[in-house]
């Protein structure tokens, strides 16, 4: 996975989420740190098909709970 | 004449019925819900107060999360909490005794939503959808009824039912075959996966995509656009474009009755209603 892409994805976290997840890690849980739940979730994986220009099937994000695994998923796809 | 109801209103704006869905959380339809679409569909029966056009729009965070789950849990739990207390033999007596009743009580939910959604399906007004957010489900299902679909980009529409072991059943299925190709149909029914708005737009299932916050704007310009058009003449289009897939829809409620009242279904709705994880729309 390329910094580029995970530059880009803490933009969009940040952008959905706010000043909270600035901070993020790339290997820290959305979930836990941001207090997200699955529609949150599925809100920023609309902005990540639109951002990256690719379409996701949820079921590839079961489980993906950090900014790398989103990365990986999202490098499957381009 | 306009109505304020518990889960939904509607109000006359010109030519146009606006049809608003404001039940908390996410306008899950239960039967709350279903009366009052039913006074809707009646209005509707009887000229919608010589309406040309309805628009579908929900003031909640998203158009519509579709059935409510945990209203059909508690009622298939009901009939099974009579059973505490038997032994197994009057248990198993009852049961083959029950679950024809429960299937009944079912049935007519199931009968009752199709009427309703056959006649907001055949109503003798254009009729748009702004949708935003989750459009899952039954909220699928009704978004489905209408002529054209406007999506804001945030919309995402999903059939999550075969992760309950059920099938979708307000009629989703055969209006999506009517809409759109095998592959996506099939791709949506066996996935469970959801779609975004512009892949939506691109399968023709949504006619425009527009920002956030735009939905019902853009929903109310399409409305005032087709309300010029002579009654008569629409209601031929209409006829024409969108005619009713009745042996489908027959078809659906079967399955749907024959499925819902498994144990397994019961079983992975009590799994839906006992799940407290952030990620139930993800499982």
């Amino acid at each position: 996975m390329s910094d580029a892409v995970l530059t880009r994805l803490s933009g969009l976290a940040v952008d959905r989420f706010g000043a909270g997840a600035e901070a993020l890690g790339p290997d820290d849980d959305l979930f836990d740190t941001l207090g997200i739940d699955s529609l949150q979730a599925l809100d920023l994986l609309t902005d990540i098909e639109e951002a990256f220009d690719v379409e996701i099937p949820d079921y590839e994000i079961q489980g993906v709970t950090t900014l790398s695994g989103l990365a990986e998923v999202i490098g499957r796809h381009r | 004449m306009d109505f304020v109801g518990q889960t939904l209103s509607w109000r006359h704006q010109g030519p146009t019925i606006e049809v608003e869905l404001h039940r908390a959380p996410l306008n899950e339809i239960g039967t709350t819900t279903l009366s009052e679409l039913e006074q809707l569909a009646d209005y509707v029966r009887q000229g919608g107060g010589g309406a040309k056009a309805l628009v579908w729009w929900s003031s909640r965070p998203g158009f519509c999360a579709g059935a409510d789950l945990r209203e059909l849990h508690g009622g298939l739990l009901q009939r099974r909490d009579r059973f505490d207390g038997l032994g197994p033999l009057a248990k198993r007596g009852l049961r083959r005794v029950a679950r024809p009743l429960v299937r009944r009580q079912i049935r007519r939910f199931i009968d009752r939503i199709h009427t309703v959604f056959d006649t907001l399906d055949m109503a003798p007004m254009t009729t748009v959808a702004a949708c935003h957010g989750v459009v899952f489900g039954g909220g699928f299902e009704l978004a489905l009824t209408a002529d054209l679909i406007v999506a804001e980009r945030s919309a995402r529409f999903c059939f999550p039912e075969l992760r309950l072991g059920i099938i979708p059943g307000f009629g989703g299925v055969p209006r999506l075959n009517r809409d759109v190709g095998n592959a996506l149909v099939r791709d949506l029914l066996l996935t469970g996966r959801s779609l975004n708005a512009k892949r939506a737009q691109a399968a023709g299932l949504v006619s425009q995509v527009v920002p956030k916050g735009e939905g019902l704007n853009a929903a109310r310009r399409v409305a005032a656009q087709a309300a010029r058009y002579e009654d008569a003449t629409r209601i031929a289009a209409k006829r024409f474009l969108k005619p009713l897939p009745v042996a489908e829809l027959a078809r659906e409620r079967d399955i749907f009755c024959d499925l819902v009242t498994r144990p397994e279904t019961l079983a992975a709705l009590q799994r839906f209603v006992d799940d407290d994880s952030a990620q139930p729309y993800l499982s």
